[in-house]
């Protein structure tokens, strides 16, 4: 049973998946196998990170198919790190999910939902664990494919056109991804990413395998929302329905940028990537610029979930930054600000869950004065935001401390000093959510509303704890991206 | 004559321009979904013609043939045709949903009719 763990990782969903569309009229029942299988998911990512928390890698032929001619499921230290926050996520997502979907989706569809999200889910994880190039594709399109059908669900008629968009950028993304896929195999004819790495040294030095590396970086670019070529986001995540927002939020971009990492460090290598092609130039420029420039219009939203989704551009920019100092302290750094912001913005979007829940939109407007009517809610909105922000104590403290020590240790003074300011920018729009929902009165035509259900209100708090946790007692995330850092640069560091 | 003697890349850049030049300058949704698909097409014969082997024959075993053309990205176009096919789908249907909300796919209408509301 054990020696087929990864092959369960995905295969549970999957099949999971026309399973719940059969159920379509049972909503309920729809439901609970969701959330059996979403917990099981997440008990296999967790077994599979212990096995490879010494450092060893997990090895699976598909089908008995040896590699590199059959599909090869590699577990190591990173994807491990990246299966367990999209475990984490969808088996905490999945009882907040019942009260809230039960609410934005109509009563005939919710069956057809949740298969989608299985088929969303089973993509993520099938990107994450696959050791094949082409596979990755597949599995990108049918994650994407799934998304696109998850965010059109949404109320506002806009959700449509959103998705719309995100499809016409990610289609154009995955292609990208596919034209530099062919170009590795028309250069080494293989598309396993181990063997891949072991052949391509021999052409490096051609145009081909430059433009290969140009087409792949751009397209999965496209996919987690790089600055500029994040526009498709903020969209997508304003209108899709509260529980999608917060899968994907926490998710979606995380396995882009594990993608991103095991192409530029696993298949072409460091020396390639950072130093022949000067990649680091590239990224640190789009970093800050993404940083600064969505932290700015996030501050003039009107909508807390447009306001949070901008924050998620900022968010990557983040992550990107981190790799592009071209360290291992910048690489772990990024690694585990996969799993502290995962955890941070699925908690902001939980409580923003619980207000539309309660209060039917989240505009400035409409979330006046909800602290007093929604305490718990607020609160953990707040103690999400701190972590946000980037206040000790929190998880998100942690990736800036090692952010930060990542730029010094380069010498980059600027960039430290505007790591810090725009942390201020962060606590200036989440203080215009507090202020509004503190300090002003509710609006005249306001409902009478009451605290959010106990079924939203749970799961909130299990990741809003979280963020706390693993701010105080940060060991275990620690541990996590130093293995992860270590099995992408293929050698143990002295940490 | 490398230049011509490579003609099916010439094809292929050339395809995936006008796709792509569709898909960025045209209003209109179903046409964008069109340009998409002259994109994707550009990459799937991308892959198709890098199979092909100078005398080789199809990639059945015969007696006497030793030249054969490369099967596997054949059938990894086989997948991305699939794939192709339900996001053409995927993306009409979308556009469907549009029309009704909007009674229109044109994209400058619908943002209008967004900022009026």
């Amino acid at each position: 049973m054990t020696e087929h763990l990864p092959a369960l990782q995905v295969v549970i969903a999957l099949t999971a998946a026309p399973l719940v569309m059969l159920l379509n009229r049972l909503p309920r029942l729809a439901w609970g196998v969701t959330l059996v299988t979403c917990w099981a998911t997440f008990a296999v990512a967790v077994m599979l990170l212990l096995q490879v928390s010494d450092g060893s890698v997990i090895r699976y032929e598909m089908g008995g198919w040896a590699p590199p001619w059959g599909i090869e499921y590699r577990v190591d230290g990173a994807n491990a790190w990246v299966l367990l926050i999209i475990g984490l996520v969808s088996a905490v997502v999945m009882p907040f999910a019942r009260r809230s979907v039960d609410q934005e989706i109509p009563a005939d569809r919710i069956g057809l939902f949740y298969s989608a999200f299985l088929l969303a889910n089973a993509g993520l994880l099938g990107i994450a664990i696959t050791a094949d190039a082409f596979n990755i594709f597949v599995f990108f399109e049918i994650s994407a494919l799934a998304s696109y059908a998850l965010i059109a669900m949404g109320r506002d008629r806009r959700a449509v056109l959103a998705s719309y968009q995100y499809l016409i950028m990610g289609t154009i993304g995955t292609t990208f991804l596919l034209i530099g896929i062919g170009f590795l195999y028309i250069m080494t004819g293989t598309l396993n990413l181990g063997d891949l790495a072991a052949r391509l040294p021999e052409v490096t030095d051609t145009r081909t395998i430059r433009a290969a590396f140009a087409f792949i970086a751009v397209g999965i670019s496209l996919k987690l929302a790089l600055f500029p070529l994040h526009l498709w986001l903020p969209n997508a995540y304003s209108y899709a329905p509260s529980m999608v927002t917060v899968f994907l939020s926490a998710t979606a971009t995380k396995v882009a940028i594990y993608v991103l990492l095991r192409f530029v460090y696993t298949v072409f290598g460091f020396e390639f990537s950072f130093v022949e092609l000067s990649m680091a130039w590239v990224l640190m420029p789009l970093a800050l610029l993404g940083i600064v420039i969505p932290s700015l219009i996030a501050v003039f939203q009107d909508d807390v979930k447009r306001l949070l989704a901008y924050s998620s551009v900022a968010q990557v920019g983040y992550m990107i930054l981190g790799i592009s100092f071209a360290s291992a302290l910048g690489l772990m750094a990024s690694v585990l600000h996969l799993f502290n912001h995962a955890i941070t913005k699925a908690a902001l979007f939980m409580a923003v869950g619980c207000l539309v829940y309660r209060l039917g939109g989240v505009s400035l407007a409409r979330v006046a004065g909800a602290a007093e009517r929604m305490p718990w809610t607020m609160a953990a909105f707040v103690v999400a935001g701190l972590s946000l922000i980037g206040v000790p104590l929190t998880a998100g403290f942690v990736t800036k401390w090692y952010l930060l020590q990542a730029a010094l240790m380069e010498g980059f003074w600027p960039v430290a000093a505007l790591l810090l300011a725009t942390s201020l920018i962060a606590a200036v729009y989440m203080w215009k959510v507090v202020e509004a929902a503190y300090f002003r009165a509710p609006p005249e035509d306001a409902r009478e509303v009451r605290e959010a259900p106990l079924a939203l209100l749970v799961p909130t708090w299990v990741l809003t704890g979280a963020t706390i946790v693993f701010g105080v007692w940060a060991q275990f995330p620690i541990g996590a991206a130093r293995n992860a850092a270590d099995a992408l640069l293929g050698v143990p560091q002295s940490w | 004559m490398t230049l011509l003697g490579l003609y099916n890349y010439w094809i292929v850049v050339v395809l995936m321009m006008i796709g792509f030049y569709i898909v960025i300058a045209q209003g209109n949704l179903v046409k964008k979904i069109v340009g998409l698909n002259i994109f994707q097409t550009s990459a799937f014969i991308f892959f198709i013609s890098l199979a092909w082997r100078e005398g080789g024959t199809a990639p059945i075993a015969l007696p006497g043939v030793t030249e054969y053309a490369n099967p596997l990205p054949h059938v990894l176009i086989l997948t991305a045709i699939v794939v192709g096919v339900a996001l053409t789908a995927m993306g009409l249907a979308l556009v469907v949903r549009i029309h009704e909300t909007y009674g229109s796919i044109e994209e400058d209408d619908i943002h209008q009719q967004d900022e009026q509301q």
